[in-house]
């Protein structure tokens, strides 16, 4: 991996959490959970399966309710409002593992639909935005094309692309490269390193530990629905503090 | 190949051949579907001889059809002893098989215009390629039928039209606050509207006017078509709505759903059409009372919803949850995720399962018969059969009916095989 990119972080706070909880059932899966994320922060989320990773970044912009506790999103406090949280959602862009485009449309109306019919922006200039996105994750000449006919590198860029048309201030990467054949998670973490290069405020949940490596500024391990610890990368990968992630890391990294 | 070893050089290529005479074409076919084993030979040589035995009983039958009598003696007579069809029955009672017996017969141009307009008014929705101005005529078209088929004053179709549109406008217009009560705001004024459009109508009442024909008059083919189409035409959206409603987060519209087409699935049509046209009259208040026709149309639209709804269910389920987030994290609120994203798939996939309830509802049209309405079946078991005229001609008349459904319902299930090919984007 390339060395590690060096970008400014603001002092503004893009998103507090606070003693946030959750439960499924009566299955706790989040647990007094407080992390504060700062303009132009990438972040990268790890550990085991059912930590509660996914469950975080989806209680962030809403797709999950949260029990107690505070999110606030951009200044805006996530509560059970449907209009705040319309508003926070089309602040916040998300990435799923499994793409989630929208196969019945074709690549430019996936990327055209919520800029037209949300911001209420004219056909023609969401057009040239998504064009001038799908430059930028590389594939402008797929755009009359239909999800099902690409690759799934190809789909995941689209879904990026999506997002960014939104010109959102936040991004959710929930395991963007857990459903991609090896060769197509480098074309997906370029775009996403692009991105950070940028200065997009980013939270990723992932195991592409190069990828946290090179991008982060910080890494959160969670277990058991609690953050066990965070760090910055260097320290993080080389002198974990806590029995739990030094097991974690030498599991993902023994071999 | 040369010598010992496994080294092998092609010097020529190999040019392109035709298969085998056995393995091409016709003669591939036949062998493949008809002769592939012998329990297959036998099955064709049987299904020949059937083919064969009915095609030899039943050309005579057609060939020596009489087109042309007064009534069945005279069929018998002019056959002369031979087997044959007596098809004049067709053409004497053809306005009665088509339009009912008491429509007045100077007027038949007029359910012939509206079910030439019919045709207009479908195309632009069932072929997205057509302009889409020409969805303007669809939205008019009920009311011009109205008017068409049942007669009256014009200002009659007017007003009720006018009365929509203030009803669409003031939604819109308050939609922006808040949906309930941009509902109630456009129910109220469109209902002012109709009281006051009352009033212009009765003072004008000539205006325009055609012929009064009361419901009861109307008959034949003329009605299932009728009810078919609009209970057919009004139940998608009802059903469409009744499925969402029954994943609604909302608990009481959900319980309300649910209770409605779990009621209504399990009752038979025949008892809701009984319903319709007896005990409903008790529940208003003497001297008032609902067309009968309107009563028909509201439990065969009923019915056919709560079978949409559970269609439009399987579609709903069938969409992944992934889709309902990437809809919403892309920040679109419910109305625009369903319309855009949700629904579109959702109803694609509802496509077979829509059209075979809603053709089982253009069939089904015929069991007003039962609550003596005269419509195509009611004609010919009713009037037709039992005059002295035509006593006995079951086969050509029952025949007739069959032919028509099976030509419109075949035209709608083809209709639909070439929509969902039409719609098919998702396919690698």
């Amino acid at each position: 991996m390339a060395e590690k990119l060096k970008l400014e972080v603001s002092d503004e706070i893009a998103i507090k959490v606070e003693s946030m909880n959750k439960w499924f059932g009566s299955f706790h899966v989040l647990r007094d959970i407080d992390l504060t994320v700062n303009r132009g922060e990438r972040i990268v989320v790890c550990g085991p399966s059912g930590s509660g990773k996914s469950t975080l970044i989806r209680c962030i912009n809403a797709l999950e309710e949260h029990q107690t506790g505070q999110i606030i999103v951009d200044g805006t406090e996530l509560t059970s409002d449907i209009k705040n949280i319309d508003r926070i959602r089309s602040e916040v862009g998300m990435v799923f593992q499994h793409f989630n485009l929208f196969p019945h449309l074709s690549i430019l109306e996936n990327c055209t639909l919520a800029p037209i019919w949300v911001r209420k922006i004219p056909k023609k200039e969401a057009e040239e935005t998504a064009m001038h996105f799908l430059e930028k994750v590389k594939i402008p000449e797929q755009a009359e094309k239909y999800p099902g006919q690409l690759s799934g590198g190809q789909q995941q860029r689209v879904a990026i692309a999506r997002s960014l048309c939104m010109r959102p201030r936040i991004m959710l990467f929930d395991e963007p490269t857990s459903a991609l054949d090896p060769e197509m998670i480098k074309e997906v973490l370029d775009t996403m390193i692009e991105l950070a290069e940028d200065g997009m405020t980013m939270i990723c949940v992932t195991h592409e530990m190069g990828f946290a490596r090179q991008v982060a500024n910080r890494v959160i391990f969670m277990d058991d629905g609690q953050i066990v610890e965070q760090n910055e990368p260097k320290k993080f990968f080389n002198n974990p503090q806590s029995d739990r992630t030094k097991l974690f890391l030498s599991q993902i990294l023994g071999h | 190949m040369s010598g010992d070893n496994n080294s092998f050089v092609r010097k020529e290529m190999i040019s392109e051949r035709i298969p085998p005479a056995a393995e091409r074409g016709l003669v591939k076919w036949v062998r493949e579907n008809l002769f592939s084993s012998a329990f297959n030979t036998i099955m064709t040589f049987v299904s020949l001889w059937f083919i064969y035995s009915i095609v030899v009983a039943a050309t005579p039958w057609f060939l020596n059809g009489i087109w042309d009598a007064e009534t069945v003696r005279e069929c018998y007579d002019l056959l002369d002893g031979k087997s044959g069809a007596c098809f004049a029955v067709l053409n004497e009672r053809f306005p009665q098989l088509i339009y009912g017996f008491k429509y007045p017969s100077s007027d038949y141009w007029r359910p012939n215009l509206a079910s030439v307009l019919l045709l207009v008014a479908l195309a632009p929705i069932l072929f997205r390629k057509l302009p889409r101005r020409l969805l303007a005529f669809s939205a008019v078209y009920p009311f011009l039928a109205f008017w068409l088929i049942w007669g009256g004053s014009i200002l009659t179709s007017v007003s009720a039209f006018l009365g929509c549109v203030i009803a669409i406008v003031c939604y819109r217009r308050f939609s922006s606050r808040s949906f309930a009560i941009a509902v109630l705001i456009s129910l109220i004024a469109a209902n002012v509207w109709w009281i006051i459009g009352g009033y212009i109508v009765d003072l004008n009442d000539s205006f325009l006017a055609l012929k009064d024909v009361p419901s009861r008059d109307l008959g034949g083919f003329m009605l299932n078509l009728l009810l078919g189409t609009i209970a057919v035409c009004l139940s998608i959206p009802l059903g469409i709505a009744l499925a969402l409603g029954r994943q609604s987060g909302m608990p009481i519209i959900k319980w309300i759903c649910v209770f409605f087409i779990e009621f209504i699935r399990g009752v038979p049509l025949i008892t809701l059409l009984f319903v319709a046209n007896v005990i409903l009259a008790f529940f208003f208040p003497p001297g008032t009372s609902l067309d009968l026709i309107l009563r028909v149309l509201i439990m065969m639209t009923f019915f056919n919803a709560a079978y949409i709804a559970e269609v439009v269910r399987g579609g709903l389920a069938a969409l992944s949850k992934g889709q309902y987030e990437a809809a919403d994290s892309i920040g679109l609120d419910y109305t625009q995720s369903m319309r855009f994203i949700i629904l579109p798939q959702a109803l694609k996939i509802s496509i077979p399962g829509i059209v075979n309830v809603s053709v089982g509802m253009l069939k089904d049209t015929t069991l007003v018969s039962i609550i003596s309405m005269f419509d195509l079946v009611g004609m010919i078991r009713g009037p037709i059969l039992s005059s002295t005229d035509w006593n006995g001609v079951y086969w050509e008349l029952f025949g007739a009916a069959a032919a028509i459904f099976f030509v419109i319902c075949f035209s709608v299930s083809k209709y639909s095989q070439w929509l969902e090919r039409q719609l098919e984007t998702d396919k690698r």
